[in-house]
């Protein structure tokens, strides 16, 4: 960014970088909002439940794979400021899920939480996709940086959840998905997450073995 | 290796061509009303596209309000046209539903192949609005335009034997571009007992609202059957089959323990993977509620005697 030269990396992002992620993650809502108010163009077609639950579903997803992108991006590239983004990303995830969920249970069931209750329960794809929601929103709740440093050691274990939240909501596309080529769409998304969590192996497997008296050193930039 | 494998010889195979033209003339008889003297309605043609002209009405028709021209044609499951709920909108152009015609075979006394027409015409068109359930939970009010299967069943006499009905549908990629995926194993197929084929409600649709049926919706002519889930009302039909024993229908073939041969809507017994208790109706506001799923899809007045002593828990 020329002409900024006075500011920091951390300035530019703060200033800069964080104003623009932040309209640009929440243009997919206000996309749907407004079509579902006929201001597009577009409409939500003949099943506007169906339609805003796949939207949200599909958009959280995404998220929690952008969010578990930033840190292999970050290693790939070398920017280390990719790395303050990946709160807000991981919130937008977390978001997107909760709309996701509030569209089934105040539209799709109408509040009713008798049946709901026996879906979360008797249904396996509903049971994972419904705890992928908690631990996001887990997540989210304790996503300050005083949080952080009041849950010590267990904030990372917390947040290593991401990994499952990654494998559940695929997980929970995959399982819904009613016939072979359907399966196109939870396919990508299985590969990246498998292409994301691979490279994290990969580089845990592959870092030389740490000397014996940092071995106990908690990781200090978080997950990775 | 393009090698055909042979199909299953059947009876149609085995009769002399002599006889089955003067079966023809048979069916050509009934077509000019010798059979089915429908005093006041006119024999229906059936043309290409455009109005039906005068359609019975039905006392078997549902008051219900139907869905809109716009929702029923562009919002189904016909995965020959592409699996989203859009595509077969988008694709209805791949298909020709003319010149069209039908292969009837198996168990009957009249078998043998019959232009679309011809199959048709002896016959008095009739308007039906029937509730449509989709296995998935989403429903439709839709006013076909068809002809009762019975009347259609009863010119090919079938025989004793005759204890099951199969369809199948157009099997040809140039005009099915869906069938270029292996989501099913095609050609889609589906069957009825025969007495489900003769009940008054099961008819053979050729058109909607009055109009010539489009594409998308299983043009020139598909089976209804209101009182179970839409994917039994199988599409574009090319062959109608007697069988005495229970023929292989396509969902069931894919997923036995989803999709049963009978597939009677029934809210009691639900899906393995989501509940069928209610359904939510397509063309309502984006806040009305889910309505409640009926037994037989509100049609248990008239079927559930066909069902007397079968356990639907067990046979789903």
């Amino acid at each position: 960014m020329p002409g900024s030269k006075r500011w920091s990396t951390l300035q530019r992002v703060r200033y800069i970088g964080k104003p623009i992620v932040f309209t640009l993650c929440l243009v997919p809502f206000l996309w749907i909002a407004l079509t579902a108010f006929g201001l597009t163009g577009d409409d939500l077609g003949a099943n506007p439940v169906e339609t805003l639950m796949d939207y949200f579903g599909t958009l959280g997803l995404r998220f929690v794979l952008i969010a578990l992108a930033v840190t292999p991006l970050r290693k790939l590239t070398g920017w280390a400021w990719l790395s303050l983004f990946r709160r807000m990303i991981g919130l937008f995830a977390a978001f997107y899920v909760s709309n996701h969920f509030l569209v089934y249970l105040i539209l799709d069931q109408g509040l009713v939480l008798g049946p709901v209750i026996e879906d979360v329960v008797k249904r396996p794809y509903i049971t994972i996709g419904f705890t992928a929601l908690l631990l996001l929103l887990a997540m989210a709740a304790t996503s300050t940086f005083a949080m952080r440093r009041r849950m010590g050691k267990r904030w990372q274990q917390l947040h290593n959840s991401v990994y499952v939240v990654g494998i559940l909501g695929v997980w929970h596309y995959w399982w819904q998905v009613k016939s072979a080529s359907d399966i196109l769409e939870p396919s990508i998304y299985l590969l990246v997450l498998c292409l994301l969590l691979g490279l994290r192996l990969y580089w845990r497997l592959a870092r030389p073995r740490p000397v014996s008296r940092n071995a106990n050193r908690a990781n200090p930039e978080g997950a990775a | 290796m393009l090698i055909k494998k042979p199909d299953d010889i059947t009876p149609s195979d085995i009769t002399p061509e002599s006889n089955y033209l003067s079966r023809r003339q048979i069916i050509a008889g009934l077509a000019a009303g010798v059979a089915f003297p429908a005093a006041n309605v006119r024999a229906a043609t059936l043309p290409l596209a455009g109005d039906l002209g005068d359609v019975k009405k039905s006392p078997l028709s549902t008051d219900a309000k139907p869905n809109s021209w716009e929702d029923i044609t562009t919002y189904n499951n016909f995965y020959e046209l592409g699996t989203g709920k859009s595509d077969p909108a988008k694709n209805a152009e791949y298909l020709k539903p003319r010149p069209w015609s039908i292969t009837v075979s198996g168990e009957a006394d009249v078998t043998g192949t019959f232009d679309i027409e011809d199959f048709i015409k002896p016959h008095t068109l009739e308007e039906r609005i029937y509730r449509l359930r989709c296995v998935e939970a989403w429903s439709m009010i839709v006013p076909w335009v068809g002809v009762p299967l019975a009347d259609i069943i009863k010119t090919f006499k079938p025989n004793s034997k005759a204890k099951y009905v199969s369809f199948e549908t157009l099997y040809d990629r140039e005009q099915m571009p869906g069938q270029r995926f292996r989501v099913l194993d095609w050609p889609y197929r589906e069957g009825l007992t025969i007495a489900e084929a003769m009940h008054p409600l099961t008819i053979m649709a050729v058109g909607l609202y009055g109009k010539v049926l489009p594409n998308q919706n299983g043009a020139p002519m598909r089976l209804v059957v209101p009182w179970k889930y839409g994917f039994k009302s199988i599409k574009s039909i090319v062959g109608i089959r007697f069988s005495e024993k229970q023929p292989p229908t396509s969902w069931n073939m894919s997923a036995p323990n989803e999709y049963g041969f009978y597939a009677n809507v029934n809210p009691e017994v639900d899906h393995p993977r989501w509940s069928q208790a209610s359904e939510r109706r397509i063309g309502a506001s984006l806040f009305a509620k889910r309505a409640p799923t009926l037994m037989f899809n509100g049609y248990a007045e008239q079927v559930a005697s066909l069902y007397d002593g079968l356990d639907l828990r067990r046979n789903f």
